[in-house]
């Protein structure tokens, strides 16, 4: 066989050793990405049953989400709260727990954000916005640490420990603000006294949405380094996939799980400070807005990958933004928004399955082929 | 030699002929044809993954053959579904049991049948049990709950159950794995004696060679998928048997064991925890291990050793008494592990020591991802040091894996003990604690996991060896405790120890 017969082989072999190392790590976002497509179609189908358009549903979602600067406004809005509340389920994701109670932390933490601002009126007001972004952060990870807490040492099941105490969180914030820390100047809307104007987060420039995005992109990439660069976020790792093989290893189980539900508490917490000092200026029921639930489709949507987690929130907020233009423009009923998220969310829990099943994404599939 | 395709008692006979079975590219069957005469004891010898689990399943219809035939009773059958095979009367005993624990032992029987009533008139039912118990040659208490039982019992009652069912071709497949010395012969006797009278046929599925030659009248061997010997069991020497297993004479290398200055290291006091079940107690009086020695833990599974290799991970919360290693208090921490250079190898790694969904390079960093310059814990991960351990210990343990990043759930039993292996076996060990290493390997990977053993011993470090096979006990033990009903209740070096008064220590009678 001559030289020149064998060029294409080698480079087929090239192609081969490229897919087999490719692919393992396409699975990662295939799968999801698949999953979210055949939510789209489901989703079309549920809305030709009621007769609607699903063709104007998605050009709807796409001039209301994303078409103008006005448009990316109104989703960048709802992009910070979404992802700092998937972290708050990201986080313990990584140790096999499944917090689905983010909403109370936010709830919390926009609490005692907006009680510290009063408190701290007379301080400088940068030191002010820090010791408020600190209690909410503080009741936050309390709040979500404690369930942590209750798994590790009394096995109590962390996701319905979680969604109870999110209600639990709600009536304390209810009694709080219609009770003890009510402002009396506000009448229809029980609600704490409104925040000095110095203790109000702005706008950041050249993007029109407050700080509150910055913070959670700085929060991500945060929680990716802490799982993917540092031996805690490797020791949850393995305590996440086998928590025998961790104890076996003499690894902290408790204190991981503790911190790691705390910091996902945290970062809930400043979510709700951020709705606080960015958007409502004192806290109210304003809060209980469900991104602590949509949080938690962003968060399994993205793999429990904290980089993952911004795109997946940015598409996610387009949505929600567009749920009034929808409601206005197809007669349809806004809840018809929670109908879709739910529908992908049984799909992404559906898919989970094929996690390791599928030989396309195995390095052996591609060598031998 | 002339087949009887049915006994005038009732036994029948099958023959596989020309099987073949294929997963995808893999071969797990290949064209093999065996002959189980009706009335006969037929054993199935071979290694793990030797293809024996994929031939009874074939024959009982649980896989569909790629390729062959099948005659039951002299008839060509397709086993096109597991309630074909029971309606040949085709039966099988699992290597663990099938029976309900709380429910008694003619429930069990009862509620077996396929056409077990709706409602159940117990009292004619268990007249008709009588009357069959009546008939059989071995008996067990019938109005007991079944966890109540010992192994042994349970194990005749699984066979019980088959003949009650009618079934007269049976399959066991390691009937004995989970039973005492005396145990297995007692029940392989009955087996045996059930065949002679031509009540039923059997073909046991097994790697102990002694059960081979003390009770069966044929052997088949199979090796990676393939026939390749057999015949009758007064033919043939073990070693001829051996050989046909192994592919060539089993490279059994010389342990020779060096004597190093023993030193206590490992000490246990009057521990209390609980077992697993919450309804029983552990309780371990004094129990010393010492460098340069193996200390043998033997037992019949369930006795306590699961909990003990728990207590000593840290995994399982005591009520009493004191770990020591070296004089200090131990707590299991990795920290202390880490500094006294304390290893685990808890039985089944892949269950119990590794994390299945990520790769075989983080897996085998389980040890050193942590470690930091000076003895201190790293904040930062190293990846490369990761993928240089990864590749070291991948070569020095011949772990036998598509890439390092491939998932460790994805590699075979004796690869990932294997790798779980080089992980805790490399730097320094100077107590080893090891639960059933060779569960379910092969031969190979047996010798190497036991050529290690005594290696770390002959270099001075002291492993506590808790196994549920006997024989494991007696070839590496320096020392041996019996386990049972989770206490040590029986302590003998090896220079005397003996096989019948340690099984007897085992069953719960000293």
């Amino acid at each position: 066989m001559s030289t020149i017969g064998r060029i294409p082989d080698q480079d087929r072999l090239t192609a081969a050793q490229i897919l087999s190392g490719l692919m393992p790590r396409a699975e990662a976002v295939l799968i999801p990405l698949a999953a979210l497509l055949a939510g789209f179609a489901a989703f079309s189908l549920f809305l030709l049953a009621l007769g609607k358009s699903p063709a104007e549903f998605y050009a709807l979602v796409w001039k209301a989400g994303f078409s103008s600067a006005f448009s990316w406004q109104n989703t960048l809005s709802r992009v910070s709260p979404l992802v700092l509340a998937a972290l708050c389920v990201a986080l313990p994701a990584r140790l096999g727990l499944v917090v689905i109670g983010g909403e109370g932390a936010i709830v919390l933490g926009g609490l005692a954000a907006a009680v510290t601002g009063t408190a701290v009126a007379n301080l400088p007001s940068g030191l002010g916005m820090v010791l408020m972004a600190l209690a909410g952060m503080a009741l936050g990870g309390l709040w979500i640490g404690a369930i942590g807490a209750l798994r590790i040492k009394r096995g109590v099941n962390e996701t319905i420990a979680s969604l109870l105490m999110a209600y639990i969180a709600i009536a304390l914030m209810n009694h709080f603000v219609e009770g003890p820390f009510r402002d009396p100047a506000s009448l229809n809307k029980p609600s704490t006294a409104p925040l000095a104007e110095g203790l109000r987060v702005g706008d950041m420039p050249f993007v029109a949405a407050h700080w509150g995005v910055f913070a959670g992109v700085v929060a991500c990439v945060l929680c990716w380094i802490l799982i993917e660069r540092t031996t805690l976020g490797f020791a949850a790792r393995i305590a996440g996939d086998n928590v025998r093989a961790a104890q076996v290893q003499g690894l902290p189980v408790a204190r991981l799980v503790i911190g790691f539900t705390a910091l996902g508490g945290a970062f809930a917490g400043l979510a709700g400070y951020f709705e606080v000092a960015a958007v409502h200026g004192s806290a109210n029921a304003s809060l209980i807005a469900g991104y602590g639930y949509t949080g938690i489709l962003v968060a399994f949507l993205a793999r429990h990958n904290p980089l993952a987690i911004l795109p997946v929130a940015v598409l996610l907020a387009g949505f929600e933004a567009s749920s009034g233009l929808i409601q206005r423009r197809m007669d349809l009923p806004d809840a018809t928004i929670l109908v879709f998220e739910g529908m992908v969310f049984i799909i992404i829990l559906l898919s989970e399955t094929l996690y390791g099943r599928l030989r396309i994404f195995t390095p052996g599939f591609w060598e031998q082929s | 030699m002339t087949r009887i395709d049915k006994t005038a008692a009732g036994a029948i006979g099958v023959e596989a002929i020309n099987m073949t079975m294929r997963f995808g590219d893999f071969t797990a069957l290949d064209n093999v044809s065996i002959n189980i005469g009706a009335g006969t004891f037929h054993a199935l010898l071979g290694e793990n993954g030797a293809g024996k689990s994929t031939l009874v399943k074939c024959i009982m219809g649980f896989y569909h053959a790629t390729s062959g035939q099948l005659l039951v009773a002299g008839r060509e059958e397709h086993m096109t579904d597991p309630k074909v095979a029971q309606s040949l009367r085709l039966g099988m005993v699992y290597q663990h049991f099938t029976l309900v624990p709380s429910l008694t032992a003619a429930e069990n029987l009862v509620i077996s049948r396929a056409d077990a009533p709706a409602v159940i008139d117990w009292r004619s039912e268990r007249r008709r049990l009588d009357a069959f118990m009546a008939t059989m040659p071995f008996s067990v208490p019938l109005d007991q709950p079944v966890s109540r039982l010992a192994a042994g019992e349970k194990q005749k009652l699984e066979i019980l159950k088959q003949l009650y069912l009618g079934n007269r071709f049976l399959i066991l497949d390691e009937p004995t794995s989970v039973l005492t010395p005396a145990e297995a012969d007692e029940v392989l006797t009955h087996v045996r004696g059930l065949t002679q009278a031509g009540e039923i046929t059997v073909l046991m599925i097994t790697h102990k060679f002694r059960e081979v030659t003390a009770f069966a009248d044929e052997v088949s061997i199979l090796r990676r998928g393939k026939y390749v010997g057999g015949g009758r069991v007064d033919e043939m020497s073990i070693d001829e048997m051996s050989r046909a297993m192994m592919g060539e004479a089993p490279q059994i290398s010389e342990r020779t064991r060096h004597e190093t200055d023993r030193q206590p290291i490992l000490t246990l006091r009057g521990i209390r925890a609980q077992d697993r079940s919450g309804l029983k107690s552990i309780e371990i009086d004094d129990v010393t291990l010492h460098s340069g020695e193996i200390l043998g833990i033997a037992g019949i599974s369930g006795n306590g050793q699961m909990e003990l290799m728990e207590i000593l991970t840290g995994q399982r919360r005591t009520f009493g008494g004191s770990i020591t290693v070296n004089g200090r208090p131990y707590a299991a921490t990795r920290a202390e592990a880490r500094a006294h250079e304390i290893r685990y190898l808890p039985e089944e790694p892949l269950r119990n020591a590794c994390a299945p969904r990520m790769s075989v390079a983080e897996n085998l960093a389980f040890r050193m991802f942590d470690e930091g310059r000076g003895g201190g814990t790293a904040f930062w991960k190293d990846g490369r040091a990761i993928a240089r351990n990864a590749v070291s210990l991948i070569d020095g343990f011949r772990v036998k894996t598509t890439s390092p990043a491939a998932r460790i759930a994805s590699l075979s039993g004796g690869n990932v003990q294997r790798a779980v292996l080089g992980r805790e076996l490399t730097g320094g060990v100077r107590v080893l604690i090891v639960s059933n290493p060779c569960f379910g390997l092969d031969f190979n990977a047996v010798s190497t996991i036991r050529d290690r053993l005594i290696d770390a011993r002959n270099s001075g470090t002291a492993i506590l060896l808790i196994s549920e096979d006997l024989d494991e006990i007696m070839e590496l033990s320096d020392r041996i405790l019996v386990m049972s009903e989770g206490r040590v209740t029986y302590e003998t070096p090896i220079a005397t120890a003996n096989v019948a008064e340690i099984g007897q220590h085992m069953a719960g009678h000293g």
